[in-house]
């Protein structure tokens, strides 16, 4: 049987709970009071089985970088064609001639 | 066999032979759609003027002398993918009513082999989850079983070519969502090597694992839809740039000199006894085909799921960060730039999605990102390691393809229970392998009234495709599980 529940006493990489409304301030998201309740709870209960991780010992491994064998990848520095701005700004919620508008961010 | 139950291969042959014309299966096709989807639910949008111009074009390519791999063929594309010209949604209500200004390569080199798009196809919202009942904007079901899911998150694609609504299904892959509706939905999945098929298009996930792949009723199909849409394209840098094989002309029908792997600690016992009998038989099956059986080591195999649930979610954050009300999609308005941020992403995004930033933002935070991110990329460089060591000893290995058949609607109300569906597919992913599912035998679930569908995943070393197709193809033509049970579509109110 493979373990699919991940023993509790294993080693933790954080214990601390976490702060919900200060990660959604970083990822731009507006939540309700109630979301920040159920989604630090499981949230919480995933980090738990993440902190499996700690029992694998990943002291000489190299961090993944790619899985499969790449490289730089440059071109000519030419003109090409591209989309159309039309088309494209037409997708916008809001635009002003050829620009994205967007609500003030500079302070009066 | 009524025309829309044909398979891509003998479409294509009846529309270059003329005794058929894609407008007359395309017809077929919509007016069964219009019946059915009503109840199965497999589209977002319906083409019905699209899909016949472009196979009236098609029939016009044929009648000048053309000879299309995929003449007349119909063909469901993933909601993630754009298609110019039509909405593509990611099945998110942030972009909801977005139009593609453009078409992702591998739409467009199905187009071009002569595939007609039928509709874009439900999913679960980002291409996060399993069921496709994250999906912001519709609910698809199980042909097979309309009380249970599709799987996902390619739910749609795969419900589609399960009820004769397409064809080929489009599907990507990033931890499992071609495999497991595959499975679910007694149908082939096909996830090719990481980098084989262009991305370009594709609403990205996690940039790391995303893949392109085809969802279709016979391997020889999935191997037609692969052949076309793979390849180097420079529109995505991580495509890679060498010699690409054909598989469809290659497969073979037995497995003599084949080595294939078991996972010791993949061994029966996990999933019931019902489930371990029709994997022991698939194995068994294997054999008799001539392949030897060798048991192989997968250690790490077990983190996978911890592994993927830190480098998903980081890169899935990033990559979202994107919608942010000022190019594309919704915007809820508000006097300042940082409000309209955030209101926008609080109503644009589901709860799943909610959740997996904040974990992948949390992970790549000041102070975690060496504990999380880099630990699981660690991890994963391990995970890789032990595939390798396998590859030593195997030409391809068999493991289930999901961790049991099709589900009840919200039956898997913890987030983590549905992470599980993943459990056997994601480390392959992590991998970058090519792996696959085909149908392997059918088992009635506790307390439900139909036999449904389990897939076999076989995955094989990076670029061994073919070789993989070919195992798939041969285990499928003398097993011939796919075809014995019908899809319960035929009941329907409005199917013809």
């Amino acid at each position: 049987m493979h373990s699919l529940k991940i023993n509790g006493s294993s080693p933790t990489l954080s214990t601390e709970k976490i702060d919900v409304r200060y990660v959604a301030k970083l990822a731009r998201l507006a939540l309700t009071d109630d979301e920040v309740e159920r989604f630090g709870a499981q949230l919480g209960d995933l980090l738990e089985h993440v902190d499996a991780l700690a029992k694998l010992d990943v002291s000489h491994v190299a961090a993944t970088a790619q899985v499969v064998e790449s490289r730089n990848v440059e071109r000519e520095d030419v003109v090409r064609p591209s989309l159309d701005r039309e088309t494209v700004l037409d997708g916008a919620p809001k635009r002003q001639g050829v620009f994205f508008r967007v609500p003030r961010i500079i302070a009066e | 066999m009524s025309i829309i139950e044909r398979s891509a291969a003998q479409i294509a042959r009846d529309v270059n032979a003329r005794t058929a014309s894609a407008r007359e299966v395309t017809d077929a096709v919509l007016a069964h759609v219009a019946a059915i989807d009503g109840e199965v639910g497999s589209y977002l949008t319906v083409l019905n003027d699209r899909a016949r111009e472009v196979a009236a074009d098609v029939d016009a390519r044929v009648a000048a002398g053309e000879s299309l791999p995929l003449a007349g063929v119909p063909l469901a594309v993933k909601d993630n993918m754009c298609l110019r010209g039509t909405r593509t949604t990611a099945g998110s209500k942030i972009l909801e009513h977005w139009q593609a200004p453009y078409t992702a390569t591998a739409v467009q080199r199905l187009l071009d082999s002569g595939c007609v798009p039928i509709g874009k196809a439900n999913m679960d919202e980002f291409a996060m989850g399993s069921s496709c009942e994250n999906s912001a904007l519709g609910v698809t079901k199980n042909p097979y079983d309309l009380t249970r899911v599709p799987g996902g998150s390619s739910g749609g694609s795969a419900a589609s070519v399960a009820a004769f609504e397409a064809a080929i299904g489009m599907g990507s892959d990033t931890g499992g969502s071609i495999r497991e509706p595959a499975a679910f939905c007694n149908l082939v999945g096909f996830k090719p090597t990481y980098g084989r098929v262009s991305r370009y298009g594709l609403i990205a996930f996690a940039s790391s694992l995303d893949q392109i792949g085809p969802l279709t009723r016979t391997v020889q199909d999935a191997a037609l839809a692969y052949d076309a849409m793979g390849g180097y394209d420079p529109m995505d840098s991580t495509s890679i740039d060498r010699p690409f094989e054909p598989t469809a002309s290659a497969l073979r029908t037995d497995l003599r000199g084949v080595k294939v792997g078991i996972v010791r600690e993949f061994a029966a016992g996990a999933l019931g006894e019902a489930i371990d009998a029709v994997y022991k038989k698939a194995y068994a099956d294997l054999e008799a085909l001539g392949a030897e059986l060798v048991e192989v080591g997968l250690p790490t195999a077990e983190y996978g799921l911890a592994t993927y649930y830190l480098i998903a979610p980081a890169e899935c954050s990033s990559n979202l960060a994107r919608f942010d009300g000022v190019r594309y999609g919704l915007r809820v308005d508000a006097p300042d730039v940082h409000d309209m941020y955030e209101k926008t992403r609080a109503a644009g995004f589901g709860p799943e999605v909610k959740r997996r930033i904040l974990i992948g933002t949390y992970a790549l935070s000041s102070g975690y990102y060496d504990a999380y991110y880099v630990r699981a990329q660690k991890a994963r460089t391990l995970i890789a390691r032990d595939f390798n060591l396998a590859f030593e000893k195997c030409d391809l290995i068999a493991a289930p393809a999901a961790s049991s058949p099709a589900f009840q609607f919200n039956s898997k109300s913890d987030p983590y229970s549905m992470y599980l569906m993943d459990y056997y597919t994601i480390p392959m992913s992590l991998a970058g392998l090519p792996a696959l599912s085909v149908p392997c035998g059918w088992v009635t679930p506790p307390g439900g009234d139909r036999p449904m569908p389990m897939g076999l995943q076989l995955t094989a070393p990076i670029f061994a495709e073919k070789a993989l197709l070919s195992a798939a193809h041969a285990y499928e033509q003398a097993t011939k599980h796919a075809s014995k049970h019908r899809p319960a579509i035929d009941g329907v109110a409005g199917h013809v």
